[in-house]
């Protein structure tokens, strides 16, 4: 190291210039500029001053913390915590509000379909699809047919004490006999009974099976579904005379239902839900389209 | 790190000798009186005098909107220029103005070099003022220098204090009228003095102090020299007739010290008395010719016409001057100004299209605009009785700082009906538009099932302003099951 090698002077610039040339191309040693070295000085102990005060380096399980304790988890935490503040304003108002005070407040009712909409992401999409048109089995929540009904007092019901759900003691109670697989009805009448319920929607069908079909849906049927398959709410019994169909309107899936219905269940969500999120998810399903 | 390196180094050097850092001399510009200096006091004036009043002026707009004459609001994404208002997706109106800004230095400096850098750059401007309060506190150059050698005392202290401390009061006026452009400034003001400003505020002044200080006080010529790219590209927009900052060699050279009542014969009229270097506030020697460092203040020129007015000489041994023409001096040859070349008529044709582009767009900005978002899941909906629904959200943009009321209606879709939501029992409902917002209206459009033919239809949305008798129309689609 005691080796100092001379560097000439370049005449032009009065720069040094290094002794190693490449292909007799020398380069300069400018000196660079002084704030460019304290500014570089100042990065270094600026980064020293940075390991310390935040997390920095990684062991093998954890990390060094850093004295102020910062963390991007609790920082997200405490913007969640902001976010709730500044929407408590508007929570407190939703939840004194009325439907029909929500419907007539346009800040009140965009703010309730946003939180609905994110809701009914989190918690009904798995079913009913995340643009709420359901699937066969998953009522489509779009559309002007409703098994229970489409009013803002009856969605809340629904929605609060769900289909069939087992921990609900008020829960909406449906059960359509398996009239096949029970042996009520004979497969030839399952068959004359699902033409006179096609025919009911105008599609077509077999006459005379259909004319058979209408003493058999009379005895067994209008009970529950009406006269003449107008559907009745207080039981959920659909309506079959419409062009919706829950488990699909062909001849095979009607035959199908009738002789071992399927049936769908849907969760209580009072208690899993506060009220105001349920409030929120009936305006916004109420919105819809099919809202009564 | 002792020795310097300039060019009367040694030809060669010791490794361990060549310094960290170089050691660039301080530039220490002198005092000079003329009337280039009068226009850049007048310039420098005019200018801050916008800078800090500007924010200040009113401008009546109603009852909904903000009433000052510039200002652009952030957490409103709105910028007020006098009657024209910027929304967001209008950006690039702004984007235009740039452009218009960029090609109008370009034009400027084809016909008069870097008069922008010279006169009107903040950097300049600000600069200029620095060196002002320096001069006030410091004394002129030759003082300054003397107070940069002396030791330390009290007297050398203080006046430093005084000097920092005026600049960074300076700076904190800078930054403080700054954020006025971004907030009510009667508002802004006095919250800024009773700390209830924000911290968005005080940040931007803060930062703009230091930034002003740094730049006006310490780096000077240096952010010119070394951060400015325009200094580095001015070159594509020269030519041999653009005005520049000029030495005329053939009159000046020989140079050399002059007795009075010494002969001019056989000897330039530069006298070497270097008053062209200490005046220039980059330091630089004009007489070295035209070079990137030069900002084109012209101080020089006042500087060497006042030793010519003594000396009993012509001005104009440095004045603003072409390439052209001091060749033709040097030939004996009259003066030619081309102010009308190629580069300045093309530049100038592109600075008014690109002017005219900016002006149409401002005066043809719809007040009323609407767009339509289908639902796409799912893309239709059937209902009990077999008709075909769509759902769309309607964004109608009410550009105006008034609340308004629109209409809306089907244009083109035979058997279709309109459903708003919030609207469904009103018939032909007026929808209110609150003043400079966008609305988000849900809309279902309804159609038999036995109009649906099993293509897709193209229709559109009609928005009808009764009151101001605007339409718009949005082009929309009716989605079914296709056959």
């Amino acid at each position: 190291m005691s080796e100092h090698r001379k560097y000439e002077i370049d005449p032009v610039t009065g720069s040094p210039v290094h002794p190693h040339t490449w292909d007799g191309i020398g380069e300069l040693e400018t000196p660079p500029p002084r704030w460019w070295v304290l500014t570089y000085v100042v990065c270094v102990l600026f980064a020293f001053g940075w390991w310390v005060l935040y997390p920095a380096w990684p062991f093998v399980s954890g990390y060094t913390k850093g004295i102020l304790g910062f963390s991007t988890r609790a920082d997200v935490a405490e913007q969640i915590a902001v976010a709730k503040a500044a929407q408590a304003p508007l929570n407190d108002r939703l939840a004194k509000a009325d439907y029909t005070v929500i419907a007539a407040d346009p800040e009140l009712s965009a703010f309730a379909l946003a939180g609905g909409k994110a809701l009914f992401g989190e918690n009904c999409a798995q079913c009913h699809g995340s643009g709420a048109a359901g699937n066969i089995g998953y009522p489509n929540l779009l559309d002007d047919d409703w098994l229970w009904g489409g009013d803002f007092a009856t969605l809340q019901a629904t929605i609060e004490h769900g289909v069939r759900a087992t921990t609900d003691g008020d829960t909406r109670q449906s059960m359509m006999p398996a009239f096949g697989k029970d042996g009520m009805l004979t497969r030839a009448q399952v068959d004359d009974v699902t033409a006179y319920v096609l025919s009911l929607s105008g599609q077509p069908a077999d006459a005379a099976a259909a004319e058979r079909g209408t003493q058999l849906f009379a005895d067994n049927c209008a009970a529950c579904h009406g006269d003449k398959g107008i559907g009745m709410r207080e039981t959920g019994a659909p309506r079959l005379t419409d062009a919706i169909w829950l488990y699909q309107g062909d001849a095979k899936a009607v035959a199908a239902q009738v002789w071992n219905p399927r049936h769908g269940v849907m969760p209580a969500w009072a208690g899993r839900l506060d009220p105001l999120a349920i409030k929120k998810l009936v305006y916004y399903v109420h919105s819809l389209g099919g809202g009564e | 790190m002792t020795a310097t390196v300039t060019n009367r180094s040694p030809a060669t050097i010791d490794e361990a000798d060549i310094p960290v850092w170089s050691h660039r001399p301080k530039v220490q510009p002198k005092k000079v009186k003329g009337p280039i200096r009068n226009l850049k006091w007048l310039v420098m004036a005019v200018l801050l005098g916008v800078y800090w009043g500007v924010p200040w002026l009113r401008f009546d707009r109603g009852p909904f909107a903000p009433d000052q004459a510039i200002l652009i609001d952030l957490p409103g994404r709105k910028a007020y220029f006098l009657w024209f208002e910027i929304w967001p997706q209008e950006v690039y109106i702004l984007a235009g103005l740039l452009i218009v800004a960029a090609i109008g230095l370009f034009f400027a400096t084809a016909m008069l070099g870097r008069v922008w850098c010279g006169y009107a750059c903040p950097q300049t401007v600000w600069t200029d003022l620095y060196m002002l309060v320096e001069r006030w506190i410091e004394g002129d150059r030759a003082q300054r220098m003397k107070l940069d050698r002396a030791p330390f005392s009290l007297k050398k202290l203080g006046k430093r204090l005084a000097k920092h401390a005026s600049w960074i009061l300076i700076g904190a006026m800078t930054g403080g009228a700054w954020i006025l452009y971004f907030n009510d400034a009667p508002t802004v003001v006095p919250a800024l003095f009773t700390g209830s400003a924000g911290m968005a505020v005080y940040g931007t002044v803060a930062f703009l102090t230091a930034s002003t200080y740094i730049m006006a006080g310490v780096a000077r010529e240096n952010v010119c020299t070394y951060m400015c790219p325009y200094a580095r590209f001015q070159s594509a927009m020269f030519d041999k007739d653009t005005l520049v900052v000029s030495y005329h060699p053939a009159r000046g050279e020989v140079r050399g010290k002059h007795k009075a009542g010494e002969s001019w014969e056989g000897r330039g009229h530069c006298i070497d008395c270097r008053q062209c270097v200490e005046v220039c506030p980059t330091g630089i020697d004009i007489r070295d010719g035209l070079q990137m460092t030069c900002i084109s203040c012209g101080l020089c020129v006042d500087a060497c016409n006042n030793i010519m007015d003594r000396l009993g000489l012509p001005h104009g041994l440095v004045s603003y001057d072409t390439e052209s023409n001091i060749e033709r001096v040097a030939a004996g040859q009259p003066r030619v100004w081309r102010f009308l070349r190629l580069r300045t008529i093309g530049y100038g044709v592109v600075f008014m299209a690109a002017l005219a582009g900016v002006l149409y767009a401002l005066v043809a900005r719809a007040p009323l605009e609407a767009s339509v978002l289908a639902d796409r899941n799912p893309l239709f909906v059937r209902l009990s009785n077999g008709d075909y629904r769509n759902g769309y959200t309607l964004k109608l943009l009410n550009k105006s700082n008034q609340p308004q009321q629109v209409a809306i209606t089907l244009d083109g879709l035979a058997g279709g009906e309109l459903s708003i939501l919030s609207h469904e029992n009103e018939v032909s409902p007026l929808i209110d538009l609150a003043p400079d917002t966008v609305a988000a209206v849900r809309v279902f459009v309804r159609l038999p099932a036995g109009d649906w033919a099993g293509q897709p239809l193209d229709y559109a949305f009609t928005i009808h302003d009764p009151a101001r008798d605007l339409t718009v129309t949005a082009p929309a689609r009716f989605e079914g099951p296709q056959k």
